[in-house]
């Protein structure tokens, strides 16, 4: 239901991930919003906002593929990464639990909206599990992209319990930044605010990693 | 979008608000401002624009004359006005430990300062979006006397204590605001909460995701009674 014939070609790229269009013009007009001053663009965003048909699910969707990459990421360093500490390891062990239970409950919400949950994408992190320190750096990347994706996606959701659930999501995964960040010696947070990030950027962030 | 039960919370808790608005220390909040930093205006900028739409929404009132779906309401005055209330308590809780030098550990103190410079970024923002719906910002007057005579060890686990419990009381609004700009406002602030309960939890030992895998909300009803020896 999500999945909509797209009139112009160029756009396709940005539905592969189960994104419509309308997310994506929506996405991009807040964040112009955010730069150029909202009464600018407030037409704009409510002919968006009502546009949208199955927004949420949409925007589930594109959490879940950052669930699922964020799972893989963690399952296949735990295995592979041959210098973890204790700590690192006991951490990577509840952040990739974290994320497994995040899939499980993004699935079973978009099917409860009458969704279809996209698949597990292919991964590929390169050079990531070479040893603990190329690890963690990705997962920092990983957790500090998680939170901005689901704080830039958050106030286009139309259902309050999506909303709660993404917020109790984002929350866990700002969690698992601050920890993170604590193991590579850097500073909890980059100032009093976190930034948010339109689908496009967080999609074109995490590319490289998923293999089609 | 409510539920009735949230809504009854809310009105109660309302209640409570207000009497801490009868604070007179909340007319000393210039004091606070003058050292506003550039993340507050910049986030000033981005609320004035926010109200730009179809008027200046120039009442005292405070809530947005406009016919938006999701605009500016009086609750959300109500929310902001909480939540910088809950910020400026952060605010002067790490102010008071860092003045009495109560932390020695040179990483520690200064992961202190640092979550203090967020919470007092917070305040900002938080103060200029309360002057932006038209309403007079909260300034509450706090203490921290017991916390502080208790020692290092007190001071860690009630600044644990309080970050958990601000992450969840954004949480706990999330779902009640009705701008989009105000919502995606929180949720910014909302996350880095998050990140300071995490370092607190593992400096006192504890996980660093309490409620496991969903971080659980906290009413206004449920969070102002625990903040309550804190305010004078």
């Amino acid at each position: 239901m999500s999945h909509e014939q797209l009139v112009a070609p160029e756009l396709a790229a940005i539905d592969v991930q189960g994104i419509s269009r309308q997310s994506f013009i929506m996405r991009g007009a807040v964040a112009a919003g955010a730069v150029y001053g909202l009464g600018a663009v407030g037409p704009f965003v409510r002919q968006a906002i009502a546009q949208e048909g199955g927004g949420d699910v949409d925007i589930l969707n594109f959490a879940l593929t950052l669930e699922y990459l964020e799972a893989a990421f963690y399952n296949q360093g735990l295995k592979r990464v041959g210098d973890l500490s204790g700590d690192a390891k006991s951490l990577a062990t509840e952040i990739r639990d974290n994320e497994i239970e995040h899939v499980a409950a993004l699935a079973k919400t978009i099917e409860s909206l009458g969704g279809m949950p996209v698949k597990a994408p292919g991964v590929d992190f390169g050079n990531a599990f070479a040893n603990q320190k190329s690890f963690l750096k990705l997962a920092q990347t990983f957790e500090d992209t998680g939170v901005s994706a689901y704080n830039g996606a958050a106030p286009a959701i139309e259902s309050t319990e999506v909303l709660a659930a993404a917020g109790s999501i984002v929350q866990v995964e700002a969690r698992h930044a601050a920890a993170i960040r604590l193991l590579n010696g850097q500073p909890i947070s980059d100032g009093g605010f976190d930034k948010s990030l339109e689908m496009q950027a967080v999609l074109d962030a995490v590319k490289p990693f998923v293999k089609s | 979008m409510t539920d009735t039960a949230t809504e009854a919370a809310g009105r109660h808790a309302g209640g409570a608000m207000r009497e801490l608005a009868d604070d007179p220390s909340s007319r000393k909040r210039f004091l606070r401002m003058m050292g506003g930093a550039g993340a507050a205006s910049a986030f000033a900028i981005f609320m004035a624009a926010c109200g730009d739409d179809e008027d200046e929404g120039s009442g005292g009132s405070g809530a947005a004359t406009t016919t938006e779906k999701k605009a500016a309401t009086g609750r959300d005055l109500e929310i902001v006005q909480y939540a910088l209330t809950l910020e400026h308590l952060e605010t002067d809780f790490y102010n008071a430990v860092i003045d009495a030098g109560i932390i020695k550990d040179k990483a520690l103190g200064d992961t202190a300062k640092m979550i203090r410079d967020n919470e007092q970024e917070h305040v900002d923002a938080l103060t200029a979006t309360v002057e932006q719906l038209g309403g007079k910002p909260m300034r509450p007057k706090t203490t921290f006397d017991a916390v502080l005579e208790g020692g290092p060890d007190m001071v860690l686990q009630t600044a644990a204590t309080v970050e958990n419990l601000g992450a969840a009381a954004y949480l706990g609004q999330a779902g009640r605001i009705e701008s989009k700009e105000i919502l995606a406002a929180a949720l910014a602030i909302h996350s880095v909460e998050g990140r300071h309960a995490a370092a607190l939890n593992t400096v006192v030992g504890k996980t660093i995701v309490p409620d496991g895998a969903f971080a659980k909300p906290a009413s206004m009803a449920e969070v102002l009674p625990k903040v309550k020896p804190f305010l004078a």
